[in-house]
């Protein structure tokens, strides 16, 4: 290691956590990489305990009865207007609402809208990403935060699809595993609701099954592809189209209960026995006898541990963590730490923090604009208490809070948001422009950069006709910028 | 494989949205009790530019005889190729503010030249700190001078629907302080400027040019998407090419909505009677471009900001002062990339209906002896010219402008005859 203490301490804080706040450069760098490992054993760490957040299955029955209402006040207001239409009298005014107001005054002006309330789905999503948020603000480190962004954007849901359930997704199927066995989170991911929505296996029905045959309904396969390509072990790794389809075939009756069927548990996960596919099945040369929703399991189980497996994981870490192309003694190390540890993932995170070329790499890797966003709201140390905005330029950023463009999730390579560098520009000055009057530039620089900042920078900066630009252009410095 | 969006889809936001949420008219609530009392009712807005204007390029000394020595072919001159405008026997306007021109000619507006703050180095952010707090030196403070003005002035009604206004985040230090303040926002953002990009462009080159290049591409596509209409104040001008024609458009129409704007708050009945607002973009080092370049479009949006204050004033501009300073001069030389550095002594401009115009205050210096042999002398304090403005226009007694308002500058006398 050729970095000084400081130097490594800031490493450590833009490579594998959210960026320094004020004072933690300092305040870990006497043993840099004992904080993260330190981070990865604080009890508690990773999880979110905000009890006013809905569990998926509330939220799946919130949105129901949100919905019934709405259909109800449309059915309402339908049977009103065609009732007042029937009336000889004319109304005073044509407008609906005129007509519900049995004494509005012809004259009156439109009742001022109240500030409206979004809808419930939307409600839900930024309560949720305003949680979110706030834990990675507040992180020490944030190496589990990280750590907790890899693992969904791997497994991800798009709030397209599934708008109300993506927070609790999260925190349900991936919060819960972080640090624990790989195959545990796939199998809490595979289950959950909002992957079963996602990509369509709530609908997915075996077509010997007793629902498909009734219904002349049924596979759909993508959830199975999915799995295989991009879950576990990985496109053109192991696996053939068969495999594909009789996987599908294995995980039929894993879905979703309509709220409407059952007010109590609507929204949860169930094993649905009338749409299984009956009988054994052959995945990846070995056959799986049919034990119902333990069949399914047991893929899971095998693919969790499969070699290709391992390395497409080590791969995709190494990848966001250190390098667009990670080294092979890197990616080893790391698939070595999950075979050996059963698909411990917090052993693999400790291989991590703890391999020479996690440490030695060159800070090449373009910050993704969430973890941009993140560190410069840390480094500015700005509250954030409207979440709106920050979603807002992650949108203008090209990277929407839960909406990846395709179940690859976002991509890892700075190739991919180079582009973006402009609007980079336009958020930063727009952030400098609020704030930048406020906080010292050349503090804010050796608070955010430390030993980590070129003199070309510090000149930049020290030389900006304002504070503000010169917020602007610490934010934009490739130092901060890249890690 | 995923189907349409079932359960709604997030508000896109366009950029114009995204950027409201800085705060850039910042403004007191209540009316001056005192000059109510005299039959008048004054509107004060002051205009900080941030970056330090060249005052000489702004106006320049046309009669002192060292004048086109120091400046060589960037001298601004009555009969160079692109003629100033006379003002006096000794001074001519940068052509780019033909709205100051008219309005000097109608006695309604003053130019203090050789004037500073009592800063006498070259930091920007110390430098804005002294122009905006008030204090005779840099140092920690949380207040600006005007908001101390405001709080030395006895309010008469509050005035300010609510409507009008909203409470802004953070406000620059020149209105921060004790007196309640409003902000209001223009909803256009002010485009990260040419010279921030030129900046981080620059820093890109010398530390990684993969950024240079993906920063320069976008920048170039933005150039053509805007080719033909709105030009183009984002992109940096490649060397030795010229600007294309109607450049800075969007700097001068960003100018141009938030004075007007705020002009428009201050003309009302129910409206604020003191503003503030910032304009960046002055520090110009490189290709400074007094005559046909940068600092010809700032200059020329900063008129076109006073004419649309003028405008937007109404009836309202006969009691208006608008009170233009920046944190420092520049070098009264060109340096070695056609720009100047960091400097002293510059203009402060007054502009409105209330001000005595018409004329250039000025206790030349000469530009003989250059203050540490690079800078125009500074001979007037720009403490006095904001003193007798506050004063004279608002009323603010004498005492809290020596002690309060401006501390430590009892030796500094208010400049008398300014307004009226």
């Amino acid at each position: 290691m050729t970095l000084d203490p400081k130097a490594q301490a800031a490493l450590a804080l833009h490579r594998f956590g959210f960026g320094p706040r004020a004072g933690t450069i300092a305040t870990i760098a006497s043993d840099p990489r004992g904080a993260l490992l330190a981070e990865l054993d604080r009890p508690g760490i990773g999880r979110l305990t905000d009890p006013d957040l809905f569990t998926t299955g509330e939220a799946a029955r919130a949105v129901f009865d949100y919905r019934q209402e709405r259909k109800a006040a449309r059915l309402i207001e339908r049977a009103e207007r065609e009732a007042t239409s029937q009336t000889p009298t004319p109304a005073p005014t044509p407008t609906p609402q005129a007509g519900m107001e049995k004494d509005a005054k012809p004259e009156a002006a439109p009742a001022p809208k109240a500030a409206p309330q979004p809808p419930i789905p939307q409600q839900i999503y930024l309560e949720e990403a305003k949680v979110r948020f706030d834990a990675a603000l507040a992180a020490e480190l944030g190496f589990v935060e990280r750590l907790v962004w890899f693992w969904s954007n791997h497994f991800c849901v798009s709030a397209d699809k599934v708008r109300p359930f993506a927070g609790a997704y999260e925190r349900e199927a991936i919060r819960a595993h972080v640090l624990g066995r790989f195959a545990d989170m796939l199998l809490a991911v595979e289950q959950h609701p909002a992957m079963l929505v996602y990509l369509d296996n709530a609908r997915s029905i075996g077509p010997k099954s007793p629902a498909g045959v009734n219904r002349g309904r049924g596979l759909n396969e993508n959830l199975a592809r999915e799995i295989l390509e991009l879950h576990t072990v990985g496109v053109r790794s192991v696996y053939t189209q068969p495999d594909v389809t009789n996987f599908a075939k294995v995980i039929t009756g894993w879905t979703v209960i309509a709220p409407r069927q059952d007010p109590a548990r609507g929204g949860e996960f169930s094993f649905n026995v009338r749409m299984h596919e009956p009988g054994a099945q052959t995945v990846i040369g070995k056959s799986y006898p049919d034990t119902g929703i333990e069949q399914g399991r047991a893929v899971l189980a095998d693919l969790a541990k499969h070699p290709a497996t391992a390395k497409h994981l080590a791969t995709k870490l190494a990848r966001h963590f250190v390098a667009d192309t990670p080294s092979p003694a890197l990616v080893g190390v790391l698939s070595r730490r999950f075979l050996d540890t059963g698909g411990d993932l917090k052993e693999m995170a400790k291989a991590l923090v703890t391999s020479p070329e996690a440490w030695d790499a060159p800070r090449g890797k373009l910050k993704r604009p969430s973890e941009w966003i993140v560190s410069s709201m840390r480094a500015t140390g700005v509250p954030v208490p409207d979440i709106r905005p920050i979603l807002n330029a992650q949108n203008l950023l090209g990277e929407p809070l839960w909406r990846p463009p395709a179940p690859k999730g976002f991509p890892d390579d700075a190739a991919s948001w180079l582009d973006g560098l402009a609007q980079r520009l336009d958020i930063a000055n727009q952030l400098a422009r609020r704030v930048g009057g406020l906080v010292d530039p050349e503090q804010t620089t050796d608070a955010a950069l430390g030993p980590l900042a070129s003199e070309q920078t510090r000149q930049t900066i020290k030389r900006a006709e304002s504070r503000p630009q010169a917020l602007a252009l610490l934010l934009m410095a490739p130092e901060f910028q890249r890690r | 494989m995923t189907n349409n969006n079932t359960i709604g889809r997030l508000h896109a936001p366009s950029r114009r949205e995204l950027l409201l949420a800085s705060g850039v008219l910042f403004a007191w609530a209540h009316m001056p009790k005192l000059a109510l009392a005299e039959g008048r009712d004054p509107r004060l807005l002051v205009v900080v530019l941030r970056g330090a204007l060249d005052g000489l390029a702004a106006v320049a000394p046309v009669g002192d005889q060292d004048w086109v020595k120091l400046r060589g072919d960037k001298a601004l001159l009555l009969d160079g190729p692109t003629p100033a405008l006379a003002l006096d026997n000794f001074f001519a306007l940068n052509p780019a503010m033909p709205n100051l021109h008219r309005l000097y000619q109608a006695k309604q507006a003053a130019i203090v030249h050789a004037a500073a703050t009592p800063y006498r180095e070259r930091s920007h952010f110390d430098g804005q700190d002294v122009l905006e707090s008030g204090l005779s030196r840099p140092g920690t403070t949380d207040t600006g001078w005007l908001n101390r003005a405001l709080g030395a002035i006895e309010p008469a009604g509050r005035v300010g629907g609510k409507q009008a206004f909203a409470v802004g985040p953070v406000t620059p230090l020149v209105v921060r302080g004790p007196a309640p303040v409003m902000s209001w926002t223009p909803p256009r953002l002010q485009p990260a400027s040419d010279d921030t990009i030129a900046r981080l462009l620059d820093l890109y080159r010398h530390t990684d040019p993969a950024l240079a290049r993906a920063l320069e591409e976008r920048m170039g596509l933005a150039a053509i998407a805007r080719a033909g209409g709105m030009t183009d104040a984002m992109a940096p001008p490649k060397p030795g090419q010229p600007r294309p024609a109607g450049a800075g458009a969007q700097v001068k129409a960003y100018f141009a909505e938030a004075a007007g704007a705020a002009a428009k708050f201050m003309a009302r009945p129910d409206g604020p009677r003191v503003g503030a607002l910032a304009f960046d973009g002055w520090d110009t080092h490189a290709d400074e471009g007094a005559l046909n370049g940068r600092l010809a479009i700032l200059l020329s949006a900063l008129d076109g900001a006073l004419a649309a204050i003028e405008t937007g004033m109404g009836g309202a501009w006969g009691q208006a002062v608008v009170a233009i300073v920046t944190e420092f001069g520049r070098t009264a030389r060109i340096n070695g990339t056609d720009g100047t550095d960091h400097g002293t002594a510059t203009v402060a401009l007054l502009a409105g209906g209330a001000v005595k115009g018409g004329r250039v205050i000025a206790d030349w210096p000469g530009l003989k002896q250059l203050h540490d042999g690079r800078d125009l002398k500074p001979t007037t304090d720009l403490r006095a010219v904001l003193k007798g403005v506050l004063r004279d226009h608002l009323r603010v007694g004498d005492n809290a402008l020596a002690a309060k308002v401006f501390p430590d500058s009892g030796a500094v006398k208010p400049m008398g005859g300014l307004v009226g």
